[in-house]
């Protein structure tokens, strides 16, 4: 008996080892550990001993027992480990086939332009104001002291819808300033972003319909130097710290003084190149002082408040910042265009 | 507005480069636009002086010549040119010289001789005759030149002899001297053969002894191409092209060309915003830049000696019936005028600022318009009937032939200079043709006025052309002017002799202005400007600009009609402190909140959604043509159609605001699919412009418009993203409904209105054939057009935590059979209606015609999810939910279960 529990032993441990598989591992086990198998069959011949023999015995079976059972857990575990490996091996996939497309809708670059420009704006305590398209010329034009007869009202320059020139597409975002004035509390800090409409043939560089966007401040106090240090400002945060900007005279019949600023030329350092025709500087914006008669006529007291606005093209600066040199594009809203932004 | 540096420094000493020049000028607010060195192109050109010449060995029409160049030894140019001689005096480009167009001249050999440079004509200066009028070249016909047309049958033999006949009085003649006079004259003798010798003086400056020519008998003078009758091609060298034989004074071998043919000047673009029409003008930017550069101004006093016969009074009476019209009227007369090109200094200045040359008296006007700024007119007197000059308004449907040879149709709008009997100038505009300055005028009208600028503007505008002097009346110019202009005028008449003044001025003055007086407030403006600036530096500022003060009084100069309060005075000041001397300083003051209306929030969130579901953005003119109503298929008296129109539009295509946007994202599709891009989704928030706002303004309505087509694209891919957008800003209730009226833009089976709530937001759909047709394309566009402040009330509220099922739901497909016309919505509403209450979810999962379903039926299947809050669900109370949710199917739509 001794020597069958031992060749037991061998051979189940011997056959464990070979086994390819859980499956033949399992019939292993009920092979020799099963309520037939060939350990549990010696031990019911354990009945057929002497006492003496028989403690030993049991002894000994039960080593065989646990040494098997114990065989087998190994053996197990290893074959489990490498049919994972197999597995994963099998599930290997080739990770250059491009993943399953989700396609995205793209911002138009000239609106990623102006969410720039009113984030910034934002942050300094600024609203956000909408107005009218189709505009009275009295705000577009006379509440802003460009009276009659001044050239930007003809007829040649702006669009027009009764023969008395009275409504008409405004050709500026600027009576959003008198609309501001006329309807807000003081003090006011706005912006006002919008469409504009000038009498413009579509070329690289024109089209009939463009955006600007406005702002205006109005304080007790204001002065033009508070105009350049926040223009500077959103300027830093455009183009990034450093930038150098001047101010140059300029005229607009609604702010006295004016000014237009400058950006230093960001492809030459301000040396002079093509990009800024060689004088070292690209114009950015006009701005000013706004007209005490401009304040007066809208029920501002210039005695007592004063205030500063500007006005920017966007496509220009989408068209700076993207570098886009066609306005063409921005109207013809090309998809393969489109999606670059 | 051009400037000639050489001509603002007769006025201000200015030694500034151009760069630095333009910078300080833009930065004190006159904007440069671009300079130019006119002499840039051209260097190691100078004069020499012809000292020999000898026929080439080689050729039959070139010479070698020695030139003097103001080197220790003459240097040898071959050239080709005829019309030279030993002494003339001529621009020579060295070896290694450039010339305008980026030409460059070496030494070479031409036809085995050295040449060392070249002599130049006006063109290869970049010149031409009007530059130079005593340079024109009257070449004689050489007969040695002769090439027959018809080779068998020439005109003139090869053989031709001195004395033999050409034609008619013309005999051959051969030249036996040609003596230069200086002053673009030849005396010459010439062999006529037996008759003896002829000894004419010439202008042909191409004779050279030797030569053989055509000697007119009777007029005593050598032949031209056209004394001969005869073609280019005949003589191909007889061209009035050469070498600019030069006749100034004191120049001598060797000095640069540059100075002499004004190529030393330099021309500055400035940009004059429209405020300024003082520096429309020499004087105004020299006053400019004296203030800019700290230097002297140094203005000139125009003085006439005037005399000639006859009074002023009697010659010529002015009146003026339209006052408001012609604020000031100022005239002077010129007699016995010599009509001539004018000296080189003044047109080489009215070169360099753009104007060209015309003659004397012409030149001056222009002259003095563009050192005054004023516009000048000189008509003819003897064409001004009556000696009556009247400035008024044309009479409706008057003509005038201007001087461009157009004729004007003129309305009552318009002011005429007339005499008296019809108008011989458009007044501020352009004179006319029948009071032209000829070469034989005598008797000359200077005209110095002050017209209406707007007038003036708009029948420039009307008659669509805006001239030089337009330009400047419509800006208003200062009537105090006029004076020292026709004044100026006259003094140069006499400087160029050309002509007599006639003493006396009328001046008519309707309109006298006032000195316009300000207060100088120092604080209040270093108060605008956030500077610290003393008073006395604002007084040195003005005074430097014209402007005169006393204690705080300050006189505006007649000059500056733009300066009308503290502001003004304040940009002034701020524009020679320099603006960027101001400094630079945060917001003070309250504070303000600053944000997003709600409105923008959701315009924001909105676009957020669609390019989350893969649509671009697109920006589409809001104007559109009355065509589109067509396209679209809206019916002729389809009340949409009421849109705001445009009454000086572009063109038809831009001309009236959309009441739609419908055609601006078909026309964007349209554009994709047209540039083959596969596929194209798109999305705008734009507006529409319908009648009926406030004070006849337009009601501006925004919309969400969608568009899409391509792969994967059909009704239900476009309805799933318009339930992502809505599910997105919460709307509840949403409903898809077949729409209400027929919409005919939109493909009648696949076009559904679109509700929350039991509003109505709007239409989505496939867009119908024929208006995809009318667009020229045969691919299904779907569009969604979504009102947006529809959309803004369906906004639901903000999400309040439900808590999260406790218990197991239970689930159960059905699948029901029904007739074909059921909806999937009302199938839906009837299970919702049918469960007890216990019912959380219902989803479509599959629609199925075909094998084992009766025609005219289809099997639907639903997943239905069943749950309680308060316990877990037993098989039994599920089955008694589907059962009574079966029976009101069957009941209510005859779907009974599959």
């Amino acid at each position: 008996m001794k020597e069958q529990l031992a060749n037991i032993r061998a051979q189940a441990l011997a056959a464990f080892a070979a086994a390819a598989d859980s499956a033949q591992l399992d019939a292993l086990r009920v092979q020799y550990l099963g309520k037939k198998g060939e350990l549990t069959a010696v031990l019911k011949m354990m009945g057929k001993l002497s006492p003496e023999e028989r403690p030993a015995m049991g002894q000994l079976a039960n080593e065989v027992r646990a040494a098997l059972e114990q065989a087998l857990e190994e053996r197990s575990t290893a074959l489990e480990a490498a049919a994972l490996e197999k597995r994963l091996e099998d599930e290997a996939v080739d990770v250059t086939i491009p993943g399953k497309s989700v396609k995205l809708g793209h911002r138009h670059p000239m609106y990623i332009a102006l969410d720039e420009i009113k984030e910034i704006f934002i942050g300094m305590g600024f609203t956000v104001l909408d107005g009218p398209e189709i505009e009275l010329a009295t705000y577009n034009f006379d509440k802003l002291n460009a009276e009659e007869g001044h050239p930007s009202r003809d007829w040649s320059d702006t669009f027009y819808f009764d023969t008395d020139s009275r409504v008409m597409l405004r050709s500026q975002t600027s009576p959003m300033q008198v609309r501001a004035m006329e309807t807000m509390p003081l003090p006011i800090r706005i912006i006002a972003p919008g469409r504009v409409y000038r009498k413009d043939e579509v070329d690289a560089t024109h089209s009939p319909m463009f955006h600007q966007v406005e702002g205006m401040v109005i304080d007790k106090n204001v002065t033009m130097a508070d105009l350049k240090g926040t223009l500077n400002t959103v300027v830093e945060q455009l183009y990034g710290k450093g930038t150098k900007t001047r101010f140059r005279p300029h005229h607009f019949p609604f702010t006295e003084p004016s000014c237009e600023m400058d950006v230093q030329c960001h492809k030459c350092g301000g040396v002079g190149c093509p990009t800024c025709k060689g004088e070292g500087w690209i114009e950015l914006l006009g701005a000013g002082m706004i007209h005490p008669h401009v304040l007066e006529m809208s029920g501002i007291d210039p005695n007592v408040y004063s205030g500063w606005a500007f006005g920017i093209g966007l496509e220009r600066t989408a068209m700076r910042r993207f570098k886009i040199a066609d306005l063409r594009l921005i109207f013809e809203n090309d998809v393969r265009f489109l999606e670059q932004f | 507005m051009n400037l000639s540096r050489k001509w603002l420094n007769e006025f201000v000493t200015v030694t500034a480069n151009d760069k630095e020049f333009a910078e300080a000028m833009t930065l004190s607010g006159s904007k440069v636009e671009t300079t130019e060195d006119l002499g840039a192109e051209i260097s190691n050109v100078v004069v020499g002086r012809l000292l020999s010449m000898e026929r080439h060995p080689d050729s039959d029409h070139m010479w070698v010549c020695q030139v003097e160049v103001g080197q220790a030894e003459p240097i040898q140019i071959v050239t080709g040119a005829w019309n030279i001689h030993p002494g003339d005096l001529m621009p020579v480009a060295l070896h290694k010289s450039t010339l305008p167009g980026g030409k460059k001249i070496e030494k070479g050999k031409l036809r085995g001789v050295v040449s060392n440079g070249m002599f130049c004509g006006l063109s290869e200066l970049g010149l031409d005759e009007r530059d130079f009028p005593y340079a024109v070249i009257t070449p004689a016909a050489i007969l040695g030149d002769y090439h027959p047309l018809d080779k068998d049958k020439p005109s003139i033999p090869a053989d031709i002899q001195p004395g033999d006949k050409v034609y008619g009085p013309v005999v051959a003649a051969e030249m036996l001297e040609v003596m230069p006079l200086g002053d673009g004259t030849f005396h010459t003798c010439a062999s006529i053969g037996a008759e003896g010798t002829v000894c004419p003086d010439t202008c042909c400056p191409n004779l050279h002894v030797g030569d053989m020519v055509a000697f007119n008998t009777k007029t005593n003078s050598y032949c031209t191409l056209s004394d001969l009758h005869a073609q280019q091609a005949e003589f191909p060298h007889c061209i009035p092209d050469g070498i600019f034989v030069l006749r100034e004074e004191g120049i001598a071998p060797g000095d640069n060309i540059k100075p002499i043919i004004n190529a030393d000047d330099h021309v500055v673009e400035f940009e004059i915003t429209p405020n300024r029409p003082d520096c429309l003008s020499v004087i105004g930017l020299a006053r400019e830049a004296a203030a800019t550069f700290d230097q002297e101004l140094r203005l000139h006093e125009p003085v006439v000696k005037g005399g000639a016969e006859g009074s002023l009074v009697e010659l010529l009476d002015v009146e003026t019936p339209d006052p408001e019209l012609c604020p000031r009227y100022t005239a002077r007369m010129v007699r016995n005028v010599k009509i001539a090109p004018s000296p080189k200094w003044m047109r080489e200045r009215l070169r360099s600022m753009g104007v060209r040359p015309i003659n004397n008296i012409v030149d001056i006007t222009n002259y003095v318009m563009l050192e005054y700024g004023q516009p000048m007119h000189a008509f003819d007197y003897r064409y001004v009937k009556g000696g009556k000059i009247i400035v008024r308004r044309a009479a409706d449907g008057e003509e005038l032939t201007t001087l461009d040879g157009n004729v004007r149709k003129l309305t009552h709008n318009m002011l005429v200079i007339a005499d008296d009997t019809r108008a011989v100038g458009l007044a501020g505009i352009m004179g006319g043709e029948n009071s032209e300055i000829v070469d034989d005028t005598v008797d000359v009208v200077f005209e110095s006025a002050n017209f209406d600028g707007t007038c003036i503007r708009k029948a420039a505008l009307a008659l669509g052309m805006r001239t030089e002097a337009s330009a400047k009346f419509e800006k208003g110019l200062d009537p105090l002017n006029t004076l020292p202009a026709v004044n100026r005028a006259c003094e140069l008449v006499e400087l160029l002799g050309a002509g007599e003044v006639v003493d006396g001025v009328i001046d008519i003055l309707n309109h006298v202005p006032q000195p316009r007086i300000l207060k100088l407030e120092p604080d209040r403006i270093n108060g605008l400007l956030g500077t610290d600036i003393p008073e006395q530096e604002m007084v040195e500022i003005l005074r430097k600009l014209g402007f005169t003060v006393e204690g705080d009084q300050v006189t505006v100069p007649s000059w500056r009609g733009d300066v009308i309060g503290m502001a003004d005075l304040a940009e002034e000041v701020a524009r020679f402190h320099g603006y960027n001397n101001i400094p630079t300083t945060l917001m003070r003051g309250q504070t303000t909140l600053g944000g997003y209306s709600t409105e923008e929030k959701l315009e924001r969130q909105l676009g957020a959604m669609c390019r989350s579901l893969g649509y671009d953005e697109i920006i589409t003119y809001s104007f559109i043509s009355p065509t589109c109503y067509d396209k679209i298929r809206w019916s002729a008296d389809d009340p949409r159609r009421q849109s705001f129109k445009i009454l000086n539009p572009l063109g038809e295509d831009t001309s009236i605001m959309r009441t739609t946007i419908l055609p601006s994202m078909l026309e964007i599709l349209t554009r994709n699919y047209n540039y083959r891009n596969q596929s194209a989704r798109l999305y705008e928030v734009g507006r529409t412009y319908q009648e009926g706002g406030n004070d006849g303004l337009a009601v501006e309505n925004k919309v969400l418009s969608m568009g899409a087509y391509g792969e994967d694209m059909d009704f239900f891919t476009l309805k799933g993203a318009v339930e992502a957008i809505l599910n997105d800003i919460r709307a509840e209730d949403i409903r898809f409904e077949k729409p209400c009226q027929n919409n005919p833009s939109y493909h009648p089976g696949r076009c559904a209105d679109v509700y929350a709530g039991g509003r109505r937001l709007g239409v989505l759909g496939q867009i119908h054939p024929l208006v995809a047709q009318n667009y020229g394309v045969d691919a299904e566009f779907y569009c969604a057009e979504l009102d947006f402040t529809q959309l803004l009330h369906a906004k639901g509220p903000d999400p309040e935590y439900v808590p999260l099922p406790k218990f197991p739901s239970v689930t159960r497909d059905i699948a029901v059979v029904c007739d074909e016309a059921v909806t999937v919505g009302a199938l839906e509403e009837a299970i919702r209606k049918g469960a007890k209450g216990l019912l959380k979810e219902v989803t479509l999962f599959d629609i199925y015609q075909g094998k084992g379903i009766p025609d005219g039926k289809k099997s639907v299947a639903f997943n239905l999810v069943l749950r309680s809050d308060d316990r877990s669900l037993t098989s039994e109370e599920a089955d008694a939910d589907v059962k009574s949710i079966l029976e009101t199917l069957e009941k209510e739509l005859g779907a009974v279960l599959r």
